[in-house]
């Protein structure tokens, strides 16, 4: 009670909350001035929007839908297995490096992904000369719907497996330990105690890789190989960057935004974490009776979704190393494109900090000084409501600006202003995640004493705080540079010769039909955001003395 | 700004309402200045909430929080001529202890000769020194509470508020500290609200108890009265001394 009771009238005239107002606003600006441009545009031209929801429109939904419900299917679904097999062999050889690798596709940007896919499963594949022999006829490659399945399943299969693994992990050695006393045997233990345990988490689960499936828009682009397989965030690429319909692009960001919004709110009703990652405790001791035969299989199982998941990134490395390093690194584009891409994303890293402390200081100070129950909307906005920033992909708020800036001049000249700012206000719930507990934490500590010493505003951060957020913020410094170093979103769509960052060269490279050099970026790139990932994750789990 | 002629540091609640949920507290008296009073009662009596209306953590519902007469019920915790030295977290355990003193003069760490001089003489009455660039990770919890103790020093304000800061500490160790109090607030006349539990400490520190039950003030005296036996009979059952065995006496949740 002595904690709850106290501090709760000092920010009458705290600036903290003046800075969340300020990250708030600049959220809404770059979010609300995107809507507005596209209802401007539809406005202008509603004949022309209203023509757009023709019979490709509503292929493209259905597609979008179709491939996100498939993906989800063929990743949670054997995720259950492979995380039940994991949980009933907690001594498996090689178990915790199992996991680890799992986090790596999480990490990997989602075009280096699909380039080690392709370079796997592709018509010039490493299993091609397989594939074709087995088939009998020339191996097509994977393009088009089997292989957007295959590059969601590869980052989607490993993340349900942590997640449901979590929520088995949840289940009590006591009820293992009456299970074995029991007799229970596996089909028994699977049906009362692992079941119930995992039905609570699946909804949420299914929904988050249902949500990043929907808005896939990467790997859409990269694997699904034309008209037919596209949906709507590629869909609205095109009709910006190709056929130059601003019409059809408000009509297909409605549409979007109209289906995450759906997808969000029944995610938010299962109870998922849109950010969600899964944090693994070190698994208890169980009393499992394993059969020799359900052994096998698991062994089978957990190595089928390691062979999985290990081979595109093999292949990714494999063929890097094929690739011309030392020459590509001596070429001038290259060179260009990745300072250009190191400036960007250490600007929109440096920024996603900034506006999460913001929103976690503000949030700070509008909690120290609620009277009784109340919610005021600011309080909402600086909370939960940050989060809701993920309903609106990137595309969209690209979109928006682009046909907001056409008018204003040459759009493209925004470029690294649109990909830094998107990409921070994307990775900023992200990074709320680090730095809100560590400032909520030292507020805790010192809120008292702070307000006792008169020590406030630049002082009390120099002093008092930064010492403490030092290694959460570089945390969630490092987690939004890898995002936005690996983002193929708001510069596929800014992206020019001028202003070109390595995942837009590589996409070029790609397009150019220069393979070996693509897959010598990806493997720097996918090198580079890993190990900034990683940074993220030790930072994060270091803890001060 | 002290007033030569009455002791400074009157610390007057005058019909302070104060209240969350559905607790209420009502606060309507005045402390001597210049001494030494206990605070006690039994856990959830307001207690805590008395010293933080004070300090100006918390701001009374109605009524007016004075001190030497002037009216602070509006202002912030730090421009009241207020110390307080908490149970825990007193300092910031990545500053140094001649830093966390330091504080008390500077709330940016701008220190002058003079400041420092200050700083240094307060650690040495507080023995502590030698022990100036050690951090709080490296000292006993009763150094600890010593440099919250000095840092008050350094503030040279009239009151200082004393909210259990020896509870956690034992018997020998406990009572070392309140002869260090007593010292040190006859050298330099504060008023001094200090909330306890233990009987014993009140006895040997205080001049005044003030006796809180239910979020009110059910007895205020001199500490002579209060346990010549012919106390309020709350505060006899509360301490025990009616032979009635005493219910509240559990050590509030820290």
């Amino acid at each position: 009670m002595r904690g709850g009771a106290v501090t709760r009238d000092y920010p009458r005239r705290d600036s903290r909350i003046a800075l969340g107002v300020l990250a708030l606003a600049f959220i809404t600006i770059l979010i609300g001035g995107a809507l507005a441009g596209l209802f401007a545009a539809g406005a202008g031209d509603i004949a022309g929007a209203l023509a757009a929801f023709d019979p490709y429109l509503l292929r493209v939904a259905r597609f979008t839908l179709w491939q996100a419900a498939l993906s989800t299917l063929l990743s949670v679904l054997p995720a259950i297995f492979v995380a039940r097999a994991l949980a009933r062999h907690p001594a498996f050889p090689g178990r915790a490096f199992i996991l680890q690798l799992f986090a790596v596709p999480l990490a990997l940007p989602a075009l280096v992904a699909a380039l080690g896919v392709l370079s796997l499963y592709g018509r010039a594949g490493y299993f091609a000369g397989i594939l074709s022999s087995i088939g009998g006829s020339d191996w097509p490659g994977i393009y088009g719907l089997s292989g957007i399945l295959v590059a969601h399943v590869f980052f989607n299969l490993p993340l349900a497996t942590r997640l449901c693994l979590e929520s088995l992990q949840t289940i009590p050695a006591d009820q293992w330990r009456l299970a074995s006393q029991l007799g229970m045997g596996p089909g028994a233990a699977f049906r009362l105690i692992e079941g119930p345990a995992l039905r609570q988490a699946l909804p949420g689960i299914a929904g988050l890789v249902f949500m990043l499936c929907v808005t896939s828009f990467t790997i859409v682009l990269t694997l699904g190989g034309g008209p037919a397989a596209s949906t709507l965030e590629v869909a609205i690429y095109q009709a910006l960057r190709f056929d130059f319909d601003p019409a059809r692009a408000v009509a297909l960001t409605l549409l979007q935004i109209g289906l995450t919004a759906i997808v969000v709110a029944l995610l938010a009703r299962l109870g998922a974490d849109m950010t969600g990652d899964a944090s693994l405790p070190v698994a208890p001791r169980r009393y499992i009776a394993n059969s020799a035969a359900g052994t096998a299989l698991d062994v089978i199982l957990i190595l089928a979704a390691l062979a999985f998941v290990a081979g595109p990134m093999a292949a990714t490395v494999a063929s890097g190393l094929e690739a011309d390093l030392a020459r590509l690194a001596g070429e001038a584009s290259v060179r260009k494109a990745a300072a250009t891409s190191i400036v960007l994303a250490v600007v929109s890293a440096v920024l996603a900090a900034a506006l999460s402390l913001a929103l976690a200081m503000a949030r700070r100070a509008l909690t120290l000084g609620r009277e009784g129950g109340r919610r005021p909307l600011l309080a909402f906005f600086t909370d939960t409501g940050a989060g809701f920033v993920l309903v609106v992909p990137p595309i969209v708020i690209g979109a928006g600006w682009f046909l907001v800036l056409r008018h204003l001049g040459d759009a493209f000249a925004a470029a690294p202003v649109m990909v830094a700012a998107v990409n921070a206000v994307m990775a900023m719930p992200f990074a709320i995640r680090a730095v809100r507990p560590a400032y909520d934490a030292a507020s805790e500590r010192h809120e008292r004493l702070a307000a006792q010493l008169g020590i406030a505003g630049w002082t009390r951060f120099r002093l008092i705080d930064w010492p403490a957020l030092r290694r959460p913020l570089a945390t969630a410094f490092a987690f939004a540079m890898a995002l936005s170093l690996g983002d193929l979103g708001v510069i596929a769509l800014f992206g020019s010769d001028q202003v070109q960052t390595l995942p837009y060269l590589l996409l070029a490279r790609m397009g150019s039909y220069r393979t070996q050099d693509a897959a010598g970026l990806a493997l720097l790139l996918g090198l580079v955001c890993l190990l900034l990932v990683f940074a993220a994750d030790w930072l994060g789990k270091e803890r001060n003395p | 700004m002290n007033q030569a002629a009455s002791k400074a540091g009157a610390v007057r609640l005058d019909a302070v309402a104060f209240g969350y949920g559905e607790v209420l507290f009502r606060f309507d008296t005045a402390f001597p200045a210049g001494a030494i009073t206990a605070v006690m009662g039994p856990s959830g009596s307001g207690k805590s909430t008395l010293l933080n209306l004070v300090a100006g953590f918390e701001t009374p519902q109605s009524g007016r929080v004075l001190i030497d007469g002037v009216d602070m019920t509006a202002t912030p915790p730090a421009e009241r001529p207020v110390s307080m030295v908490f149970q825990e977290n007193n300092l910031f355990s990545h500053l140094s202890v001649e830093k966390n003193v330091g504080l008390g003069r500077s709330p940016s760490l701008k220190l002058g000769p003079a400041d420092r001089q200050a700083v240094w003489a307060a650690l040495e009455r507080t023995g502590l020194a030698g022990k100036e660039r050690r951090l709080p990770r490296e000292l006993s919890g009763g150094e600890r509470q010593r440099v919250a103790l000095a840092r008050a020093l350094v503030r040279e304000q009239p009151v200082l508020l004393l909210d259990e800061p020896f509870a956690s500490l034992g018997p020998a160790l406990r009572h070392d500290m309140l002869d260090l109090v007593a010292d040190l607030q006859a050298e330099r006349g504060m008023t001094t609200l200090f909330v306890t539990h233990h009987p014993e400490d009140a006895r040997r520190l205080a001049g005044h108890v003030v006796f809180l039950e239910d979020g009110r003030i059910a007895a205020a005296g001199t500490a002579d009265d209060f346990f010549a036996g012919t106390g309020p009979e709350a505060f006899r059952r509360y301490i025990g001394l009616d032979g009635d065995r005493s219910r509240d006496v559990a050590r509030k949740p820290t």
